[in-house]
């Protein structure tokens, strides 16, 4: 503005007064957009789900007795232990696999096979979801296994052996794991890089092997990475639902039907058309979801939020 | 919605921002020489073995027959036959199905992603380099959000879009998409690292609005972090298989996720009371590669891309 004309001068002059009178006023410009869709798609669903929750068909008032009619319902309590019981498998394998391979990665010395390595091992990430299930489906049968071999050692003959309700906790483990774990192997591998090499280094002149060196320096260093690991997979475990799904369809409800809490929130709203306990389900998956998070955000130091 | 339904997917959401720099530590010269042990490459070995091999298996089954499915050897090639009668039968289920669910998809994901790009970055941008009220309560929100697992809001979801009278438009498929805090979450570190303060400053010394400043300066520099954000979007959209599933009534509108699991009904090994509609296993095999496809495709060519875009966001800390 370094030649002003009358109407530039006053132009900017209505941008003073409105730059006084509205500070933040670009700034709340840029994030309208997305201020929109938090609210219609975080917000609003999440205090609609509530209000379902506790009113009845009829719009009133009912207190905890959705809460109530699901947790009494006979599918409620098994649910509830298969997921948990799925978590456990899950948990443990990421952690202990996605660490153990991560640091077996790093050792190596060629840089382009690790990185050949830790292509491949991400590579079913492009199969998560239905995709992956099917694959699985296919994989778990021994008439078409590629490693029928394997299945037919441990004693299965049938698909219907190798899906049995005892094997499916750690059937689900197994596929989520499939899908999952390479992205996790990428990042693990990053905050390996991440650690100085000096200090790996005075290890090793103090004597120390991989084995310690992993033990006493790396994995360590990367426990907050590991947490971070822990806390989104056990959020996502909580939410199960296509692997069971597509399982119950393939199985024709032999297996996987009402198998987890997602699976049974779906069936209370379309199958019972009882949308209120449907809703007091979710907003039950809901509060566990937002608390991990919650407390994630508030106590881990992970994510500065200046 | 944050928007990914499975929970080992969450891998993807997360990775970028917080993948400390890619940088090789300098491997020091002298490296001991020792017999080498060779479990650690035996170790690596298999798990290469456990990744690949269905994928491998899930290629050449599209290859076969169901007979030879049975009893050939499982990783051998069956023929340019096959592939070809599996094809035609595949795509002439309920006419041509398998393309209008890969047209949905396409247009449910690349719908959702325009608008996710134009509503994240500029979002980001001002939770990095602007001052506004309730800018600390935004970033926080984000952060939950996005840490929720996308399922959790997929029946509520419903409910609402329900109340609107919006079920079976794709409007309630793509706009949930298109709320991505993850996104958002990118951008902000992505600005708040790689956009030096002083270059905004320099700009509005010079005359520019705060848009000017936007479009002219930050805008320019967003490459990086337009491909990053539009990878994960794009990757979590086309996967998603609940949300759809939920609110879709109409076969003819499903993406394809969804209208694999109509396929599979459809599979008399796994359904023996399908009539005439039966579709072979390797028909099923062939879909769920045309599937992954673009998935697959998009993994191959934005490797170095990524990489550039995972450094450029990920020195925050």
């Amino acid at each position: 503005m370094s030649t002003p004309t009358a109407t530039t001068g006053r132009t900017t002059a209505r941008r003073g007064t409105l730059r006084a009178l509205w500070p933040g006023r670009a700034g709340h410009g840029f994030v309208a957009a997305y201020v929109v869709l938090l609210i219609a798609f975080g917000v609003v669903p999440t205090c609609y789900a509530v209000y379902f929750a506790f009113t009845d068909g009829n719009a009133r008032f009912t207190g905890l007795s959705n809460f109530s009619r699901a947790a009494s319902d006979f599918r409620f309590v098994p649910a509830v232990e298969h997921v948990a019981l799925y978590l456990v498998f899950w948990l443990a394998a990421l952690v202990v696999l996605v660490v153990g391979l991560s640091l077996l990665l790093h050792r190596l010395s060629a840089r382009g096979v690790s990185k050949a390595l830790r292509f491949l091992y991400y590579i079913p990430g492009a199969l998560a979801g239905a995709a992956g299930v099917l694959v699985w489906l296919f994989v778990l049968d021994p008439s078409v296994s590629p490693v029928s071999f394997l299945l037919r050692a441990m004693g299965f003959d049938t698909f219907g052996q190798v899906v049995a309700p005892g094997h499916l906790p750690i059937l689900f483990a197994l596929i989520a794991f499939w899908t999952g774990a390479g992205g996790w192997i990428v990042v693990m591998h990053g905050a390996l890089n991440n650690i100085p090499h000096e200090v790996i280094e005075a290890a090793r002149i103090d004597g120390a092997g991989a084995w310690q060196t992993a033990r006493r320096i790396q994995i360590p260093m990367l426990r907050k990475w590991i947490v971070y690991m822990m806390i989104l997979a056990f959020a996502g475990g909580t939410q199960l639902f296509v692997e069971p799904q597509l399982l119950a369809q393939a199985s024709v409800g032999v297996a996987g039907r009402d198998y987890s809490l997602n699976q049974l929130s779906y069936d209370f709203a379309f199958q019972n058309n009882d949308v209120n306990t449907a809703a007091a389900i979710s907003v039950e998956l809901l509060l566990v979801g937002l608390v991990v998070a919650a407390l994630f955000v508030a106590r881990s130091g992970f994510f500065d939020a200046d | 919605m944050p928007t990914e339904g499975h929970p080992g997917a969450s891998a993807f959401r997360t990775q970028p921002a917080l993948l400390p720099a890619d940088l090789e530590p300098r491997r020091s010269a002298a490296r001991r020489h020792r017999p080498r042990n060779p479990l650690p490459a035996l170790v690596l070995g298999l798990f290469v073995v456990f990744f690949v091999l269905p994928v491998l298996w899930l290629v050449l089954a599209a290859t076969k027959t169901d007979d030879q499915l049975v009893h050939g050897n499982p990783l051998s090639f069956g023929s340019w036959h096959a592939l070809k009668a599996n094809w035609d039968a595949l795509t002439a289920y309920q006419g041509d199905a398998i393309f209008q669910w890969l047209r949905n998809s396409a247009l449910y994901s690349f719908g959702a992603l325009v608008i996710t790009l134009a509503v994240a970055i500029p979002a980001g941008y001002a939770l990095a380099m602007t001052e506004f009220r309730g800018r600390r309560m935004l970033l926080i929100a984000t952060l939950v959000v996005m840490l929720m697992p996308n399922a959790t809001l997929v029946v509520p979801l419903f409910l609402e879009v329900n109340a609107v009278h919006l079920i079976g438009s794709m409007w309630s498929i793509i706009l949930p998409y298109a709320f991505y805090p993850f996104g958002v979450y990118l951008a902000y570190i992505y600005f708040s690292t790689a956009l030096p303060r002083e270059l905004l400053e320099a700009a509005r010394l010079d005359g520019c609005s705060e848009f000017g400043a936007f479009r002219r300066v930050a805008l320019p520099l967003a490459a990086p972090i337009v491909a990053l954000v539009g990878f994960f979007s794009f990757v979590a959209n086309w996967t998603n298989y609940f949300l759809p599933y939920v609110m879709l009534p109409q076969s003819s509108q499903l993406p394809v996720q969804v209208g694999l699991g109509t396929l599979l009904d459809d599979v008399p090994q796994f359904n023996p009371t399908v009539g005439d509609l039966a579709v072979q296993r390797p028909e099923l095999a062939l879909a769920t590669l045309l599937a992954i496809t673009p998935v697959l495709i998009v993994f191959l060519f934005s490797q170095r891309f990524l990489v550039t875009g995972m450094l450029a966001g990920a020195t925050k800390s």
